[in-house]
């Protein structure tokens, strides 16, 4: 379960948000919404642990994410603005190292079984500067694939970039995530119907200090 | 533990294989400022033999430094760096891992590279293995200590100049106690407290810079 109180950031001169507060609790979606430079990335990076919060805390199973970070990153998966693949590495060689790194099931098979999952299976041995921008959004969303059993994904604009199949598939991701019992947070900019479980937060934005 | 160690050296010496030219780039560096040096100073083989370590080690020195500037930045900037801070797993042990590999693709090559360079100056046999055990004592500690300042200055802009005004002052200790023990087998006298100074430089960071560094990332990745 995953737990914010009290939460606020400022960034520069302006206060993105305050005394933020809320609950997510297993098989939930919670949706965060507002404008450009409402904070929605900067919430996200202070859920996943990256950025430091100016006030507030957020628990993870009842345990400040700051204190327990590598229990805290075991449990989580998370997809940022940027899409974390090298660029020299081939496909599979950028999925069998992320899961190799992780202490999950680095093998081939495995790997390819994340791959096909999102119809990346023809692109494994492409390198990753041979992509287009929404192939390698597919090859950063895969990790979701390849650690099945991760309880948290935060999400930052997952859908950006995709073609309306790849949004099916995603979309079919997410609920089945939430299906098994675990959470997700994320921003989404198109108009998605997101799964009924899906809590919305909207983040008014930020006012000067 | 030991599997993500592995994961992330195998990684890095993949991409600095499909990225030849950046690692040879700063061997290249190595072996032209040290040739360079007797065209300048002329062939007179006595002055050779006293400023060959010293300028072997300096040429280290400087190509070390010509490294740094990308041993974070790209994983940083293709956000590969966030999701190894998030693997799960001990940042030390990301950040020991990065380290071993760019030492192997530096200062490893370099030290080798010592060994006709060291013919080159005619050090002598002694010396020159000398040169070659300081350099292999020594090395790790300069990437060691490099990575700090590449960790402080990611992300930075004009961070290059800042990386080579930090780290300089601190490597030169390194620079020191390396072309001494050099002197020291040449003039007769034991290499060994030089010798041993280095190993203890380099022990010493390999304790404190992993955990200085995982925390410096993680500001940068602020």
């Amino acid at each position: 379960m995953l737990q914010v109180a009290g939460l606020e950031c400022v960034r520069g001169e302006r206060r993105l948000f305050h005394e933020l507060q809320f609950e997510l609790c297993p098989g939930q979606c919670l949706h965060i919404a507002g404008d450009n430079g409402a904070g929605k990335t900067s919430l996200l990076r202070i859920l996943a642990g990256l950025l430091a919060p100016t006030a507030g805390t957020v628990r993870w199973r009842g345990a400040e994410i700051g204190a327990t970070r590598e229990e805290y990153g075991s449990e989580l998966a998370f997809v940022g603005h940027l899409n974390g693949i090298k660029e020299e590495l081939t496909v599979l060689e950028n999925v069998r190292f992320e899961a190799a790194v992780r202490g999950a099931d680095a093998s081939e098979p495995a790997a390819m079984g994340a791959l096909q999952r999102l119809g990346l299976q023809e692109y494994a041995d492409r390198f990753g500067r041979h992509l287009s921008q929404g192939q390698k959004r597919r090859v950063a969303l895969a990790r979701l694939c390849a650690a099945p059993s991760v309880p948290l994904w935060i999400l930052d604009e997952p859908f950006n970039a995709l073609d309306t199949g790849a949004i099916d598939t995603l979309y079919g991701v997410i609920a089945a995530q939430l299906a098994r019992g675990g959470m997700v947070v994320l921003t989404v900019h198109q108009k998605i119907d997101l799964p009924p479980a899906t809590r919305r937060l909207e983040l008014s934005g930020g006012a000067g200090l | 533990m030991t599997g993500a160690l592995l994961a992330m050296v195998r990684r890095d010496l993949l991409l600095a294989l499909r990225q030849r030219g950046d690692v040879l780039n700063v061997l290249l560096f190595f072996v032209v400022v040290v040739t360079m040096v007797p065209l300048g100073v002329g062939p007179e083989l006595s002055v050779l033999r006293m400023i060959g370590a010293g300028t072997v080690w300096v040429a280290a020195l400087l190509a070390s430094i010509v490294s740094l500037a990308r041993m974070f930045a790209q994983d940083y900037a293709d956000g590969s760096l966030e999701q190894m801070m998030l693997a799960g797993q001990p940042a030390s042990v990301i950040v020991i891992g990065k380290i071993l590999a760019h030492w192997l693709v530096t200062g490893a090559p370099i030290t080798l590279a010592a060994i006709p360079i060291a013919v080159m100056f005619d050090l002598g046999v002694d010396p020159a293995a000398t040169l070659v055990a300081s350099l292999a004592l020594g090395t790790p500690a300069l990437s060691l200590v490099g990575a700090v300042g590449a960790a402080l200055t990611l992300g930075l802009r004009g961070g290059g100049v800042l990386v080579t005004l930090l780290v300089l002052p601190l490597t030169v200790p390194i620079l020191i106690f390396g072309a001494a023990a050099v002197e020291a087998t040449a003039g007769g006298l034991s290499p060994a407290p030089d010798l041993l100074l280095l190993a203890g430089l380099s022990l010493g960071s390999a304790a404190l810079a992993p955990w200085a560094i995982a925390t410096a990332l993680r500001i940068s990745l602020e």
